[in-house]
């Protein structure tokens, strides 16, 4: 399968903040998208599933080759699109066990039925996997979860869904280096050829576990360079300034093109 | 973010058939003294209990509607037939019970319920009971469970000690007229030491239109008994309103539990106005879980009066109030003695220019030493038309008291939403889900089959709310 950004702009409160970003991702590869703070990384993830908040001004998401913008977000989740949040939402009342069950049997066709006997192996499994606490599955959705804890559970419920393609918005941001091991071995667990992610990252931190093949900076709402793990390697050394040096410049002469 | 679906309307309601009117006996529509007679006389009431209703007829008239709760403007006491009897008399085995009627407890679930999980069940059918059967191993044990009418009849000491005392008839004006009118209903006694150890249910159907029902429970744990005590309510749909009005007076006696559910489920146009209120002695302990989904306005505050030492008191109240609905619920509890702890738990959503009033008390006597109370009150409101409402008394005449009150009024958060449809669940399931959660807390402390009804009923309500 194949994931296509072309062009794709947006923006939030009347604030443009994407500004043409064109990406393909295919299954069988892992990208990253770096990019300093504000430059429209969390936006993108937001807008691939229709967070309600973002509005598209221009551009197209193609699913092979099917634009899904239209797409209410659950029908895109249901073709395979997953997002990892970076702050995910508390919702009370709701299991663990119950909550997964419910999403892992709408991977299924109408026709199909979860087999929950092998549900309730397979969730066991994947929270040994990820060394969450079997007591997690009587616990409400995220609920006074830690932020590590957070995180491992969105990753645990990527495993139990299998997605075709998940997005990992700053999953690694504000984890020690244990659960950053333990959350990449999660996304490393599903690499294969039905699996293509797009990881996004403010540091190279969480890319010394998972390795990406391809490598994407954004900055001011676009992609301005794109390379392999030599530009992880670059902005290690260098950080982002040069980044805002090189491209600043061409972005505002282009702004201002845009005006005119 | 829209799925457009079928907005959700009266004809979704599941119990709104109705039979053909095939009672024997009606009086005529409204109120007065006539009415009161021909009531008790076709029962063979002894006097004492005629001269109760028509002292109790006396002070309806001369008490005011309650003007401080729920819109009650469109009551009209003189287009409502107060009593009718249906066809057949009481029985034990449903086989016994008339075909209509049986068919309809049938489709409601009752005799189905019984056999699975119920220790005996009262069915009430406008206004007498049809249907009445207890385990008789429990009846060998001295549980009594029968309708009131035959516990006149046939324990009329204990009937005469208790009836009336918990609730008097001049309480309020509804109070007054239950009083008056009273037909069917629960009497159940549970002797010292003797556990109950599956539900009792009463279930209420009201058949005609512009009908009023006017049960009357009266429950007594002796010493050291449980009993837990369910009754569920359904109604058709007509264009006419209807009047549901009943009381409920439940004594604890020295370290007695009585547990009291309620899946109120009335259909639309019933005005569902009741009184209900507990008396618990030494560390007896009081619960009333109170579920109201349907009718057009209620206003029931269930109360407890912690009158000895050690007791405990717990209301439990949920609430949904959708379109054309009102409903003005929530708890009341008195501490008259030391060391008594109360809980009062309030849950609520409103949706489609529904209105729910939590309204509550919270009162300790002068005097009363190391009392702990605790009243939790959570909204959800799901629209802009909608309206939550809080109204939390507290009457506190002690410096020996721990009271704590917290009061959250929520929406369901785009977010929230936004996180389950992003992991594949539509946006009207996700906000299902939601309110289910939210009710969660309250839900498992029901009865395993009740809270799958009420997880089942609040789901038929979320049903096309999203548009």
């Amino acid at each position: 399968m194949r994931l296509e950004i072309q062009d794709l702009r947006a923006s939030v409160d009347g604030t443009p903040i994407l500004d043409g970003v064109t990406l393909a991702i295919n299954t069988g590869e892992t990208h990253a998208l770096m990019g300093p703070n504000g430059s429209g990384k969390s936006t993108l993830a937001n807008v691939l599933l229709g967070h309600p908040d973002y509005v598209v001004t221009g551009g197209k998401v193609l699913l092979d080759g099917e634009n899904i913008l239209d797409e209410p977000t659950d029908v895109r989740a249901r073709r395979g699109l997953f997002l990892a949040f970076q702050y995910p939402v508390e919702v009370s009342g709701i299991t663990i066990g119950k909550f997964l069950k419910r999403a892992t049997e709408l991977k299924y066709t109408e026709n199909e039925r979860v087999n929950l006997s092998k549900y309730v192996a397979d969730l066991r499994k994947n929270m040994d996997f990820l060394q969450i606490d079997q007591e997690f599955i009587n616990r409400y959705l995220n609920e006074g979860f830690s932020g590590g804890e957070k995180k491992r559970m969105e990753i645990l419920q990527m495993l139990m869904i299998e997605p075709k393609f998940a997005i990992l918005d700053e999953t690694d941001s504000g984890l020690d280096i244990d659960a950053l091991k333990i959350v990449a071995k999660g996304v490393n667990e599903l690499q294969g050829d039905s699996f293509g992610s797009l990881i996004i990252t403010h540091y190279q931190r969480i890319l010394d576990y998972i390795r990406p093949q391809f490598v994407h900076i954004l900055y001011r709402g676009r992609i301005v360079t794109s390379g392999g793990s030599e530009l992880v390697e670059k902005l290690e050394l260098k950080g982002y300034d040069w980044i805002k040096e090189q491209y600043e410049m061409e972005v505002q002469h282009e702004h201002a093109n845009a005006v005119d | 973010m829209s799925t457009q679906t079928p907005s959700i309307e009266i004809e979704d309601y599941k119990h709104g058939f109705s039979d053909p009117d095939r009672s024997v006996f009606k009086t005529r529509k409204g109120l007065d003294e006539d009415v009161v007679r021909a009531i008790s006389d076709l029962k063979g009431e002894p006097e004492w209990m005629k001269t109760f209703r028509l002292r109790a007829l006396k002070t309806f008239y001369k008490k005011s509607m309650p003007n401080w709760g729920a819109d009650l403007s469109n009551v009209n006491f003189d287009d409502i037939y107060y009593y009718a009897k249906p066809e057949g008399e009481q029985q034990r085995n449903w086989d016994d019970v008339p075909d209509d009627i049986k068919k309809t407890f049938d489709r409601i679930g009752v005799p189905e319920a019984e056999r699975k999980f119920l220790a005996g069940v009262g069915a009430q059918y406008d206004s007498e009971v049809v249907y009445h059967n207890i385990r008789a191993d429990l009846e060998q044990q001295g549980v009594i469970f029968c309708d009131p009418e035959t516990a006149v009849r046939e324990h009329p000491d204990l009937v005469r000690e208790y009836f009336g005392t918990v609730i008097p008839f001049g309480d309020n004006k509804l109070a007054a007229l239950n009083s008056a009118v009273w037909s069917g209903g629960s009497f159940v006694y549970v002797p010292k030491g003797v556990e109950v150890d599956i539900p009792l249910q009463a279930y209420f159907r009201i058949n005609l239109e512009s009908f009023g029902q006017f049960e009357r429970t009266l429950i007594i744990a002796d010493e050291g008994s449980f009993v837990h005590y369910i009754e569920g309510c359904t109604a058709p749909v007509y264009a006419t309103d209807s009047l549901h009005s009943a009381v409920v007076e439940i004594i604890a006696k020295p370290g007695a539990r009585v547990r009291y559910s309620t899946i109120q489920n009335w259909s639309g146009d019933i005005y569902n106005l009741v009184t209900k209120r507990a008396i618990a002695y030494e560390d007896a302990t009081v619960e009333w879980v109170d579920g109201n989904i349907g009718s057009k306005r209620t206003m029931k505050y269930p109360s407890i009066y912690l009158m000895g030492e050690g007791a405990h008191g717990e209301v439990l109240s949920i609430a949904f109030s959708g379109k054309g609905q009102e409903q003005d619920t929530g708890g009341k509890v008195v501490h008259l003695a030391d060391n008594t702890t109360s809980v009062i738990t309030s849950k609520s959503i409103s949706k489609g220019g529904g209105i729910a009033s939590y309204r509550g008390l919270v009162k300790v006597e002068k005097g009363v030493r190391n009392v702990k109370s605790r009243v939790v009150c959570d909204a959800l409101i799901l629209d802009d038309q909608s309206q939550s409402n809080t109204y939390p008394y507290m009457e506190i005449d002690s410096d020996d008291v721990s009271v704590e009150h917290e009061a959250r009024v929520s929406q369901i958060s785009e977010d929230q939403l936004f996180y389950l449809m992003s992991r594949g669940m539509s946006e009207e399931e996700a906000s299902a889900m939601i309110v289910n959660g939210f009710l969660d807390p309250l839900v498992k402390q029901l009865p395993m089959e009740y809270a799958v009804e009420l997880n089942r009923l609040i789901e038929l309500e979320m049903e096309g709310s999203v548009g």
